[in-house]
Parts: structure tokens; C-alpha cells; sequence
């Protein structure tokens, strides 16, 4: 690690303050900043951390709307959200190990979009809102292609309020070295529609798949995507698995959410 | 009833009370006063000319002491290769200079091309960034096939091709083996690739080197599995240091595996960089340096022929292997392709003619040596693929067919046609002994079970020998070997009656302190407890090459064995004297000395007690103390064998493989420690099933390692584990070291690859899939693949 300074606000407003330096940058669970500090491959001047700001670390249900504060932990969601939102608890069990859990925060997972992560899939599926200290975004609009988002310098993510959708279900099939998604699927069925949020597997990031989206919305069973086919063009191609080998896996993967939801 | 102490026990692992509550002391553990820290500038490309390496910026920051590159280094010789193997056509290998510090060229991503070493690690890797290197790219050599052709660039300009040697074993049998091919009703081909791994100890290498001005004394501590073979390498061969003046100490290892076997850049850095600051100078690898930097495991693309006559006898088997060495040769890189491999190809099985070509490459890449079981998981992967494959082809039932070659119980001794001569064994038993602790009876069922479940399910049955118990020193002379590989132990006893035993063989993991003990005690007949284990420090235990090749019990152990007859010859003496009795009618059991036919006894500590109090005591014909040295050489090699069955279910519609059931029959000889030995068995099958279904070393076409962390290399997992059944109740002793053993440290590990990949074969074919061949490791994505036809 390079030297550093080191905050640890309190409240929001001095959070924002601290993040307007040179140089400063948003602490929240550290399991992908920690580790990037480590090699050296970042060097802020001032590391902020959100994890004393009392006010954002939260889970709760607000009429059909699930609040999550932006620190809460992936291990928070996977309790606090099990009997509002399975779906999503479902997924957040899922991602990593209980010591990652623990610490990992959903506004860290979806400030960094990383594109073999979990919870850009399930914020897209849903159609949630990402609210900043100050904005609100639309998850079809906060999601720009791998690692970037639509978040200005120093936006700090605050909560992210999803929809309860009547059924949602996530299938992730593991990177057998970093158990991150090789692919991801969150199915999420609402009242106006079904949405497809689909993770791991495009060069662009996570992207829904409208063709499948609009066929489920129609009829909503596994079968109703067989005659469907997912291009290989576009897709990640690494040492873990081809491009088809991804576009094959969105489409069983989609099939085993629908089912499972 | 299982014994409770000595030979036959599961006596609970005395060193895993340290290594449990945190109280292990590994090299890292230790920090020496007035300490200073290195770190390395390393090549981030595979090849290139080193143009300039501009260090006095970084000299000049912070804390630095010292900015150490080849130009320092130049009285320093380069790391020696431990074994000359001589080519097919007579003539020895090319031993390109293995520089300490990168000189004039780069040859892998990661070598070493500064050392700087400062007060602290922070400081020194600082100064690191600050060193400006000037590397002129050269096209990158990676793939083998085209490394060999002739017409592309070379690692090393003096090696034409980059072809270390060309290897041919047996020679005499060359045409001969042609021959058979030619006539044979059937051969059977299979081309595959034993993939590169990486080690992977839980505790990566470590280094303090501690140059002490006032007495010219050099010590290092080390993360090492043989501290006198480091010392012997490093001071006679490198620097220079006369054997007296250098101490070399391994304290607790975490794991090695083989790759802490070796002599590295990183150690002789820091001993050189010791003499010149006068100053400790401790280095630790990060998990990131050890993969560039750590040597490399297997790499080898095989064609394997296999002829066979139309009821499934074997006629002849023929190899043609390409071996990376990776950039340099490292310090027994040359004999894990070879020696370690050919000697092996016979298997179980009585193939009358046999030949195996291996060509070593230098590649743009780490260099590649020793991990756990080296050259014989290679061997044992082509064999036992070859032949799943001829039993397809001819419609035999593989395990029927691999009975019917196999070497019979009256054929032992049996010489093989690959040089070496198998002592004991019953094949055919320890295959009778899996089928019924894996019940293969119910796998019809299960695999039934599995239909009715959408899932394909196979079944991978297959045998394996090693060579252990390296190795006869005057037969390895005449291979190529630059060093002895006897074992030696030093039995200090006490005058109270406990004793010291001084092992030259240094677990890193295995539990030697219990297993020795357990010998000894047995053999005297007192307390485990009253016994001590000292290993892995050259000024307190004899000359011994150390714990690899799963030696330590075969050899060393029976160095223990010697030195303790000693020990107990010399006792009985004693004994005779106090008793008043002729030497010749002292026993001694459990710890008592006996004259037969008398009521006479005298206690072990008695005795003990009169070798150093001898007040009435024969000092006219013998000295008084009680300790004893041996050196144990081996008169051959040990042949553990086994039969291994693995049974995986595959998802048709994802490619992923689960393995449901994985059992091991193995013949280890007779058993010091059983619940010892399972562990080992067990941990080997994990690392045998991580190359087969999980890891992965790979390079880009640039020579940049992708799979240099754990995001990308797969290490196995609990998860991805079975529960396992093991059966060792299968036991043809050794027949020629006193104890009977053959060791069990890397049967894991060579045994169960090619179940793994039988299986996941058998399955697809079971689903109507005609797959012949998938490589390792056997991933959710190439299987997928392969059934797309
Ligand atoms: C072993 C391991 C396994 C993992 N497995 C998975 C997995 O299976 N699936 C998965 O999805 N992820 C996985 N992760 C990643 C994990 O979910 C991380 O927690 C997450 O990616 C980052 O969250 P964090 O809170 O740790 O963020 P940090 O590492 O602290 O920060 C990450 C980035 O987000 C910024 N940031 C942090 N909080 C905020 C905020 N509130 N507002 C704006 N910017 C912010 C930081 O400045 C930084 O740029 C794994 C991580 C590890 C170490």
C-alpha cells in the first residue's frame, strides 16, 4: 500500500465534505478497495470510510419497497431481506464467503461494477432506484459498461430502494476460481412485466435480456425461452469459458430462475 | 485391537498441538536485530534484452541501504541443476546460465532483475518503483511445438531450438518398440497435455540471511524441505561459502509440495546482500510473487501409443513427451521429466517393450521442477488414460482389461523394460480390495438414480505405481545425479533414558516427529514421549537430503532404524556388564534388558545412566555415551501401488462436474501411523483432483501469466471435494529396507487424475456423447464444449 490518510465521519454531510478533497475516495466494506490498495494498484490521498455513518446501514420494507441502505452489509441483506424479498436475500448469501459478507456493502458491489458481480444483476432485474446524497438513479441508467457507472466524483450511494416484485429468483453459476459469477441471472416478475438482469457474461457489463423479458411477460414458464437463442457476440471469452459457452448458460440459467422463482 | 503406541498407531500428531493454537514458528515468525528487508524489482515481460537498469534514484530514497543487480553479483556463480541427463545420442544437456539477478536478457515474467534491500519492506519496495528498467521486447517463446521447430527466436542463444536435450529411454529398445507398433493387430493414440500448475503452500517462501562479520559465520533461515542440500548448493556452488561456516534452518514449513526443494534466486540474494551490508536481510514472498516466482509444476504434451493384441495383451507402449523446463533449468528440473517418468511407464502391467522419448524446451516462462509426485502423475496420466481408451475401442471392460496385464505376485522381482526392478506387490489384490470399498457392485444403480435425475453419471477405475524412496546413490551416479540421496539420523541418548532424535530429512507438513518417534520407541520398547524429534537444521542434525519424493520414512526412517540398533547393540553391552552376562544372552523388550534363562533384569535408564555415570562400567572395551549415526542408503527403489475409482455425476446443460465418490486402495507396505497416512492420501487425492478438474496455469500469447492470482486459478476447495474412502489393509512390505515401508506422500496425487477424467469420459459416452479426450483441467466449459461434438 502507498501511504494514505484516513476518515471515519459520522454523519453524511461530513462523509460528502471529506470526499470533496483531492484525491479522496469512498471506504465501504474494503473486499475489493483493500485488496487493489494492496497491490498498489490505487493511491488515494484520503480513503473515507462510510462504515460509521450510522444512518445508512439498514434493511427495511417501506409499503412494496425494500430500503437498503447503502452499508448495509451483503450479510444484513441476506438475513434482514429473507422473508420481504427472497430473491434478493438469496443472492446475497451467495456472494463470497461469510468473512466477505460481513464486511462487503451493496453500495461498494455497485459503485465498483464489477462485471462477474452479483448484485448490478438483481438492481436491474428489480428495477430499483440507486439513491446518492444527490440524486436518485434509475437502474437502467446507473449501470455504464464494466467498472463504471453513472456516479459523479465523490457521490456517495445512500440506498438503493427496490420494488418487491411478486416472484424473483437468482441463479449464479460460479467462476470455479473466484466463485464470482461465470454467469449470473436474476428472473424478477412484477406486476407490469418480467425483468432479466443478466451478470458475468457481456463485455458491456450487466444487461438485461429484453428477448427473454418479453417472452416470460407473455407466459411465464421455462419454456417460454426455448425457441429464444443469446448471441455469442459481445460476450466474454477467458480462461474460464468461451463466448458461447457464456451466451449457453444465460439462456439455462434464465430457465432455472423462472423455475426456482 | 489397534496398537496404542509405536509401529501401527494412530498416535495423534504431537506437532499439530503448536500448529493449531498458533504457536507453529515458521520462518517469518523470526526477526533478528538490526534486520533489513528486500524486495524485488522483477521483469513484467517473458522476454526481452535488458538495455539498462538505472538504480541510483531508488539508492537514494528513504531508508535504502542498498540497490543490489547482476553487475554486484558477477563473483557469484548461477544456480546450479542438480542432475545431468545425457542426450539420446550421448551427448550431455545444455546448462544455460541460471543468473541470480537477470543478466543482459529477461526470460520470464517475474524474474528477478534488482534487489533492493532498506529499513523497512514499505521502504524497499518504494525504492523498488523508484529502479528504471529498460527492457527491449523479444517475440515471447510459449508454445512448445513451435519452440522445437528450429526457426523461431530462442531463450537462450546457445540453446539451438531451445531444446535442452533430447531424451530417449530405453534407447537400445527404440527400434525394437517401432517394430512391435508396426505389427501390432491394434494400437491405440492419444495426445493430451498434463497441464502446468502452481504449487500453492499455504505458506509462502520466506528468507533471512544473517551474515555475522565477527565470525564469519553465514546462517539462513529458510522455508526449505532440505536445508543440507540448500547449503551444499548455495555455498559451494554459488558463493562460495565453505560448508562449516554456513548453517542453513528450517524451522516449522508450511507446506512445500516440492517447490520448496529448490535453490532460489531469492535466498542467494539475500545471503550476498547479507556479506556485503553486514545486516540480516530477511525477504518474504507475497502470494503474487509466488506465482511468477515459485517454480511450476507438470507441463507436458504426450502422444502416447499403445499396441495390443486383439484379446487386450499388451505389446508395446510408445511416448513422445515435450516438457517445458520454463526459462532456466532449476535445481532437479532435469530428472523430473526424465528419470522420474520413464522409469514409470510400465505401470502395473507387463508391456514387453517399451520407449519413451522426452524432449525438455526452454520456454519463456517459470521455470518448471518437482511438485508432489514428479514425472510419475505424468506417468500414470498417459498410461491409465491410454488404456481406459483401448478398452473403449475394443470393447473390453477397462478394469478386465488392466487385470489382464498386470504383473502377477510370482513375477516379483519383476524388471520392468524402463530400467528399474519392482521388489513386491499384488496388483490384483488391491484392485479386489477397491472394487468392494468403492461397491462398484452398486454403481448400475446409482448411475440409474442419476439418469432419473437428468444427470449423467461414470465411473473411472484405474492403477498406479510410484518409485519412492529416492534413491540408490551408486545407480542415480551413474544417471546423471550430482548428489548422494542416502538419509542419515543422529540417536543422542540421554542419561535419564530419553533421547534426541536428529533426522536428515525435514517434514514440512507430514508429521515426522510422530512417525520417527513411533519407530523408536517401538524398537527400544519405552514412551513415545520420551522421545524427541529434531529436523531441519544443518548444525544439529547429519548430512541428509531432506523430505521429497515421498522418501523421508523409506530412507530416512530407516536411518532411524540403523542408528537405533546401534544405539540398542551398544545398549546391550552395557547391559551384559551390569548383569554379569554374556553380551550374546541380553534381550531387551519393552524397555527392559533380560538375560535368558535368568530372572536378571536392568531398565532401559539404567543403563542410560551408566553410559554417562559409568562408575561400573567396561571402559577398557567400549566408550562411554550413548549416540550413534547411520546414513542409509537404499539398495532400490519402493514401489507403492493402489487402484483408485471415482464417480461423478455431470449437469448435460451446464458442463459442471461434481464428484460423488472417490475411493483409494493403496499398498504402502507396512504402516508406521495409519491415521498419518490416510491424511496424506487424502490431501493428495484433493491436489489430484484440483489439476484434474480445477487449476489451471496459463499464459497469454505476450507471456503474461493470467492465472497469477486466486481469482484465477483454481485451487480445490471442501466444496469440491467428496468424502473419501481409503483402504491401505493391502500391504506387501518393502523387501529390502528394514522397516518394510514404502511411503504414501504423493500416491494421492498420481493415483487420481485419470479417475477423475475416466470418469467424467465414461460419463459423457454414457449419455451417447463419443468424446475420447478432454484435457485437464476438466472444466464446466470444456465439457460443455466437447458435447457440442
Ligand atoms: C473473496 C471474495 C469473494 C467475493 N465474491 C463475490 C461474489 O461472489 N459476488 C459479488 O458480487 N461480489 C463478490 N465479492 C466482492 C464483494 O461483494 C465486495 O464487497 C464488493 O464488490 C465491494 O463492496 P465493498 O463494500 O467491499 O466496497 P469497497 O471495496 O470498500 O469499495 C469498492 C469501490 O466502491 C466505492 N464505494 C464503496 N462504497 C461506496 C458508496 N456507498 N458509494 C459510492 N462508492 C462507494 C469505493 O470507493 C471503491 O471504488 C467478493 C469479494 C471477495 C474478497
Amino acid at each position: 500500500m502507498y501511504d494514505f490518510q484516513f476518515a471515519r465521519p459520522t454523519s453524511l454531510d461530513e462523509a460528502v465534505k471529506a470526499l470533496s478533497a483531492e484525491d479522496a475516495q469512498a471506504l465501504g466494506g474494503g473486499q475489493t478497495l483493500i485488496p487493489t490498495l494492496k497491490q498498489r494498484l490505487a493511491a488515494p490521498e484520503v480513503l473515507v470510510s462510510l462504515t460509521g455513518i450510522r444512518e445508512l446501514r439498514f434493511v427495511r420494507r417501506d409499503g412494496d419497497t425494500l430500503r437498503v441502505g447503502g452499508t448495509a452489509t451483503h450479510g444484513m441483506v441476506a438475513r434482514e431481506a429473507a422473508a420481504e424479498f427472497p430473491g434478493l436475500a438469496g443472492m446475497a448469501v451467495r456472494i463470497g464467503d461469510p468473512a466477505v459478507r460481513n464486511r462487503g456493502t451493496i453500495g461498494g458491489s455497485l459503485a465498483n461494477n464489477d462485471p462477474s458481480a452479483c448484485y448490478p444483476a438483481a438492481v436491474l432485474a428489480a428495477n430499483a432506484t440507486v439513491v446518492t446524497n444527490s440524486r436518485e438513479i434509475a437502474a437502467d441508467e446507473f449501470f455504464d459498461g464494466m467498472f463504471t457507472t453513472a456516479l459523479d466524483e465523490g457521490e456517495i450511494i445512500t440506498e438503493v430502494r427496490f420494488p418487491i416484485p411478486e416472484r424473483a429468483n437468482y441463479q449464479k453459476f460460479e467462476q470455479p476460481a473466484s466463485h464470482f459469477a461465470l454467469v449470473g441471472v436474476m428472473v424478477a416478475k412484477h406486476a407490469d412485466g418480467v425483468r432479466v438482469g443478466v451478470t458475468g457474461a457481456s463485455e458491456d457489463g450487466v444487461f438485461r435480456w429484453t428477448e427473454a423479458e418479453d417472452a416470460l411477460s407473455g407466459n411465464y414458464a421455462p419454456e417460454a425461452v426455448d425457441g429464444l437463442t443469446v448471441s455469442a457476440d459481445g460476450m466474454i471469452g477467458d480462461l474460464h469459458g468461451t463466448p458461447e459457452y457464456r451466451a449457453h448458460l444465460v439462456k439455462v440459467l434464465t430457465k432455472r430462475a423462472v423455475a426456482a422463482s | 485391537m489397534p496398537k496404542d503406541f509405536g509401529i501401527g498407531a494412530s498416535s495423534k500428531r504431537r506437532e499439530d498441538v503448536r500448529f493449531l493454537t498458533g504457536k507453529g514458528r515458521y520462518t517469518d515468525d523470526i526477526n533478528l536485530q538490526g534486520q533489513l528487508h528486500g524486495y524485488f524489482v522483477r521483469s513484467e515481460v517473458a522476454h526481452g534484452m535488458l538495455k539498462r537498469v538505472a538504480t541510483e534514484a531508488a539508492a537514494a530514497m528513504p531508508g535504502v541501504h542498498r540497490v543490489f543487480t547482476a553487475a554486484d553479483l558477477e563473483s557469484a556463480g548461477g544456480l546450479p541443476c542438480g542432475w545431468q541427463i545425457t542426450d539420446r545420442f550421448g551427448n550431455p544437456m545444455h546448462e544455460p546460465k541460471h543468473p541470480v539477478l537477470a543478466e543482459g536478457k529477461v526470460r520470464h515474467v517475474g524474474e528477478p532483475i534488482a534487489f533492493v534491500v532498506a529499513d523497512t519492506v514499505e521502504q524497499a519496495r518504494d525504492a523498488a518503483e523508484a529502479v528504471e528498467v529498460e527492457i527491449e521486447d523479444l517475440p515471447p517463446v510459449l508454445d512448445m511445438k513451435a519452440a522445437v521447430s528450429g526457426d523461431g527466436p530462442l531463450v537462450h542463444d546457445e540453446v539451438p531450438a531451445n531444446l535442452c536435450f533430447d531424451w530417449g529411454f530405453v534407447e537400445d529398445n527404440r527400434d525394437a518398440v517401432d517394430e512391435a507398433i508396426r505389427n501390432a493387430p491394434h494400437v491405440t493414440t492419444l495426445e493430451l497435455v498434463n497441464n502446468r500448475l502452481v504449487a500453492n503452500p499455504m505458506e509462502p517462501r520466506v528468507a533471512i540471511a544473517d551474515f555475522d562479520a565477527s565470525t564469519g559465520d553465514h546462517t539462513l533461515y529458510l522455508t526449505s524441505q532440505n536445508p543440507h542440500l540448500i547449503r551444499l548448493l548455495m555455498g559451494a556452488f554459488v558463493l562460495g561459502i565453505p560448508e562449516h561456516k554456513l548453517r542453513v534452518v528450517a524451522p516449522d514449513v508450511g507446506g512445500a509440495f516440492g517447490s520448496k526443494i529448490f535453490l532460489y534466486n531469492e535466498e542467494v540474494a539475500c545471503m550476498f546482500a547479507s556479506i556485503q551490508l553486514r545486516r540480516p536481510v530477511k525477504w518474504a514472498s507475497t502470494r503474487s510473487e509466488a506465482f511468477v516466482s515459485d517454480k511450476h509444476g507438470r507441463d507436458h504434451v504426450t502422444k502416447i501409443e499403445l499396441a495390443l493384441d486383439d484379446d487386450g495383451t499388451f505389446l508395446a507402449l510408445r511416448t513422445d513427451t515435450l516438457a517445458n523446463l520454463g526459462a532456466y533449468l532449476s535445481t532437479i528440473g532435469s530428472v523430473t521429466p526424465t528419470y522420474l517418468h520413464g522409469t514409470l511407464m510400465a505401470g502395473n502391467y507387463k508391456t514387453p517393450l517399451i520407449y519413451v522419448n522426452v524432449r525438455t524446451v526452454f520456454t519463456n516462462t517459470v521455470p518448471v521442477d518437482a511438485y508432489r509426485g514428479a514425472g510419475r502423475p505424468e506417468a500414470t496420466y498417459q498410461l491409465e488414460r491410454v488404456i481406459d481408451k483401448a478398452a473403449r475401442e475394443l470393447g473390453i471392460d477397462p478394469i478386465e482389461l488392466r487385470r489382464r496385464n498386470f504383473v502377477q505376485p510370482e513375477d516379483f522381482p519383476y524388471a520392468t523394460p524402463v530400467a528399474v526392478e519392482y521388489d513386491t506387490g499384488d496388483y490384483g489384490a488391491v484392485l479386489d480390495k477397491l472394487i468392494e470399498i468403492a461397491d462398484l457392485a452398486g454403481f448400475e444403480a446409482r448411475r440409474k438414480q442419476s439418469e432419473a435425475n437428468g444427470l449423467l453419471r461414470g465411473l473411472g477405475v484405474n492403477t498406479y505405481i510410484e518409485a519412492c524412496g529416492i534413491a540408490p546413490s551408486n545407480l542415480v551416479g551413474q544417471l546423471g545425479a550430482r548428489a548422494g540421496f542416502y538419509d542419515s539420523a543422529t540417536v543422542r541418548v540421554n542419561a535419564t533414558g530419553g533421547l534426541v532424535v536428529m533426522a536428515g530429512t525435514k517434514a514440512h507438513g507430514q508429521g515426522h516427529e510422530t512417525t520417527f518417534a513411533q519407530v523408536v520407541a517401538e524398537m527400544i520398547g519405552i514412551d513415545e514421549t520420551m522421545i524427541e524429534v529434531v529436523q531441519g537444521d544443518t548444525a544439529h542434525t547429519p548430512m541428509g537430503m531432506g523430505s521429497s519424493g515421498s522418501r523421508s520414512i523409506a530412507v530416512g526412517g530407516s536411518a532411524v532404524v540403523r542408528a537405533t540398533e546401534k544405539i540398542i547393540n551398544k545398549a546391550k553391552k552395557i547391559a551384559a556388564h551390569l548383569m554379569e552376562a554374556a553380551e550374546a544372552d541380553v534381550d531387551l523388550a519393552d524397555g527392559t534388558f533380560t538375560v535368558a534363562g535368568t530372572d536378571k533384569t536392568v531398565a532401559w535408564g539404567d543403563v542410560c545412566l551408566a553410559a554417562y555415570v559409568p562408575h561400573n562400567y567396561p571402559l577398557e572395551d567400549l566408550e562411554p555415551g550413548l549416540e550413534e549415526t547411520a546414513f542409509y542408503d537404499p539398495a532400490n527403489f519402493t514401489f507403492p501401488a493402489g487402484a483408485y475409482a471415482c464417480e461423478v455425476e455431470i449437469d448435460p446443460e451446464t458442463g459442471k462436474v461434481r464428484i460423488d465418490r472417490f475411493a483409494a486402495a493403496d499398498d504402502f507396505g507396512n504402516v508406521i501411523n495409519p491415521m498419518i497416512v490416510e491424511g496424506q492420501v487424502h490431501g493428495g487425492i484433493a491436489q489430484g483432483i484440483g489439476q484434474a478438474l480445477l487449476e489451471n496455469c496459463a499464459y497469454d500469447e505476450n507471456g503474461q501469466l493470467i492465472s497469477a492470482s486466486y481469482m484465477d486459478y483454481a485451487m480445490p476447495r471442501a466444496s469440491d471435494l467428496p468424502m473419501y474412502v481409503v483402504d491401505h489393509s493391502c500391504q506387501t512390505p518393502c523387501t529390502h529396507n528394514p522397516l518394510g515401508v514404502k511411503g504414501c506422500g504423493e500416491a494421492g496425487a498420481i493415483g487420481s487424475p485419470p479417475a477423475v477424467v475416466n470418469a467424467v469420459l465414461d460419463a459423457l459416452n454414457s449419455g451417447g456423447h463419443k468424446v475420447d479426450h478432454i484435457d485437464m483441467p476438466v472444466s464446466p466449459s470444456r465439457v460443455w464444449q466437447a458435447m457440442q461434438g
